[in-house]
């Protein structure tokens, strides 16, 4: 075998180095802090980073309605009323402000006696308000009640999940308990039911939705916690005297932020999707304010005449949940590569 | 179980109790003598604990009190009428979207990373993002007003106004199905006796149905209970949609007019179906497949 031979150097080889170059040597690359080497990964997937920048632009244009809507969105003009799209130097049919009446093609803004100029981009609804300020508003508040949820979900998840996996015994079987019984009701049920008791509103929808959807939280939580308890380094701590809560919070909660962040992010679309069903059943937003809900319902309801009015919100709606849903992909595959598509 | 179920009971009880507003008719024109009169025919001046007390007993002997808006019926009679259609509609939704998630979940394992998959894999992450009331409408616009081929809605074709419906319910078991059986089924590809297989000479197609595709389908049969009845309570607008006059439909109503004895009835039917078959998959799970057996035991001897 030639690893085996033996091989000779020439005692010549043997030279000791000069201070000068030892110091003259490479560093060693600095290490990647953890948020760096998230997103140095992140960045390969290309699914991901589009639908980042996707979110990111939906994001600061629903955050920034106040400054860039055109109109106010509950600004009412009933002689505007149900006009079709108009972009600016498009002549398409559909985006050009015209509609079919009675088998011809009618210019709608004339008819209506819209000024010279006046473009309602996504059109106008039945009494007349501009739908791009209402898609632009109700996207707002869909992300706000969603992001919001979301975090109410993590911190009641990560909470209970790490009492329940901390204490462990007789405390973690009575906990475990209430979660069963607790997801032995279908969420959306139970959303709705509480939904009845609070006033229908934008809080009442936040605390409706985080009372259901907390418990996976706490259950992953629990279950990492668990295993990460029985690591060395955390018998270690607990050797040197350090008390519960700051194990808890210095050694295990770091250890699984990881799994939390990428079920927080897979846990906002599904908010965005219980406000818009709730909406849609009418339980949801009240009706003057715009939420994406409440334009989808809008929209349903005169979907044959005027389906630009479903479509709209239909797509926005499409895209957010596709995009938060492919970048919490994305970040799985970054944070937990082993845990299960599921 | 049937703890869970009766604290369920208790609690969905005591959450009417907490709503505001009457369950009748023009509530704001009722006088005070008229109210209390309601209130004793419908037994609602008796104590709360007394009323709770009947309400646990009634159940368990099976009567659900009486609907308070549609016309005095008893709650289970009204129920059971509208159980039918829901009951159909969740089948053929789990039935025709496993199938069909399954297949697609195969092909993409089979063709990892390549264009089928991507595919797949694209369809699948739609599925999941697309809310059912969305695709209900698309389907309504495209298969019943453009096409005219299929009925808008309604139940009176038969099987013929039931597959918009379950074509709109089984988008969301098709695309998890796919997801799950994709992850699965790659895992299994790369086992060893896959590659005893292919040394043998058989096709992949061969391989992937009659060889990975068994070892892929057991962990399906966790999910798929649940599944059925998230279907189930998902139909809530599904039905609204497409008027069929089942139990999603019947909730709707109930709770825009307070209709306290059928919300809560149909709470607990959704809660009991809910337990139950998680119940049930646990079971199945342990008698197909004797490795979650052996890992419970240890699991238990720890």
């Amino acid at each position: 075998m030639a690893r085996n031979e033996q091989i000779t150097i020439p005692d010549s080889a043997f030279v000791p180095m000069k201070t000068e170059e030892i110091q003259a040597e490479p560093e060693m690359p600095r290490a990647l802090s953890f948020l760096e080497d998230s997103w140095r990964k992140l960045k390969k997937n290309r699914a991901a980073v589009v639908t980042m920048i996707i979110l990111l632009v939906v994001g600061c244009l629903a955050f920034l309605a106040p400054v860039i809507s055109p109109f106010d969105p509950n600004e009412q003009h009933l002689s505007w009323k149900n006009l079709p799209p108009k972009w600016p130097g498009v002549s398409l049919n559909g985006l050009n402000g015209t509609t079919l009446f009675r088998g011809n093609r009618v210019d709608s803004y004339a008819l209506a006696k819209v000024p010279e100029g006046q473009c309602f981009l996504f059109g106008t609804d039945e009494f007349g308000r501009d739908l791009l300020s209402r898609a632009l508003w109700g996207t707002r508040i869909s992300l706000i009640i969603a992001l919001i949820a979301a975090f109410l979900d993590l911190t009641i998840g990560i909470i209970y999940g790490l009492i329940s996996g901390m204490k462990g015994g007789r405390v973690d079987t009575v906990m475990q308990r209430i979660l069963e019984i607790l997801s032995g009701v279908p969420s959306l049920v139970l959303v709705v039911l509480m939904l009845l008791i609070f006033e229908p509103g934008m809080t009442s929808i936040i605390l409706a939705m985080t009372i259901s959807s907390w418990i996976p939280m706490a259950r992953v939580v629990r279950a990492e916690t668990m295993k990460i308890k029985q690591m060395e380094y955390v018998q270690a701590a607990r050797a040197l005297g350090a008390g519960e809560i700051k194990i808890a919070l210095s050694h295990i909660l770091p250890n699984i932020s990881g799994i939390v962040i990428v079920r927080a992010m897979f846990s906002i679309p599904s908010a965005i999707f219980f406000e818009t069903f709730l909406s849609f059943l009418g339980v949801g937003m009240k009706i003057p304010n715009a939420s994406i809900g409440t334009l989808l319902n809008g929209g349903y309801k005169v979907f044959r005449l005027y389906p630009y009015q479903m479509y709209i919100p239909a797509i926005i709606l499409c895209v957010i949940m596709l995009s938060f849903n492919l970048f919490a992909d994305g970040l799985r595959d970054v944070f937990d590569p082993k845990m299960k598509e599921r | 179980m049937v703890l869970t179920l009766f604290i369920i009971a208790s609690v969905t009880f005591f959450l009417m109790d907490a709503l505001p507003g009457t369950p009748y008719n023009n509530q704001d024109r009722l006088t005070e003598s008229q109210l209390e009169m309601l209130n004793k025919k419908y037994g609602f001046d008796k104590p709360l604990f007394e009323r709770y007390v009947n309400y646990l007993v009634s159940i368990v002997h099976g009567d659900f009190g009486i609907s308070l808006q549609f016309s005095d019926q008893p709650v289970s009679t009204l129920l059971s009428q509208r159980m039918g259609p829901s009951i159909q509609l969740g089948l053929q939704a789990v039935i025709f979207g496993t199938l069909v998630g399954v297949f697609l979940g195969v092909i993409a394992a089979m063709h990892q990373n390549r264009f089928l998959d991507v595919f797949c894999s694209l369809f699948a992450i739609t599925g999941r993002s697309v809310p059912n009331f969305v695709v209900a409408v698309l389907l309504q616009s495209l298969f019943a007003v453009t096409l005219k081929l299929l009925p808008i809605g309604l139940w009176d074709e038969g099987f013929r106004s039931s597959i918009l419906p379950s074509l709109t319910l089984s988008i969301s078991p098709m695309a998890e199905s796919c997801r799950f059986i994709r992850t699965e089924m790659v895992e299994v590809l790369s086992s060893d006796y896959i590659e005893l297989a292919r040394a043998k000479g058989m096709s992949e197609i061969r391989i992937a149905f009659s060889h990975g595709l068994r070892n892929a389908l057991i962990p399906l049969i966790t999910v798929l209970g649940p599944m059925t009845v998230s279907l189930m309570t998902g139909s809530l607008v599904v039905e609204n949609i497409f008027a069929v006059p089942g139990i999603g439909e019947q909730f709707t109503k109930s709770i825009l007019s307070n209709d306290y004895y059928t919300i809560m009835a149909v709470t607990i039917l959704f809660s009991a179906m809910l337990v139950v078959v998680i119940f049930l998959t646990d079971i199945l799970y342990q008698l197909i497949d004797p490795r979650v057996r052996v890992e419970g035991k240890k699991h238990g001897t720890e």
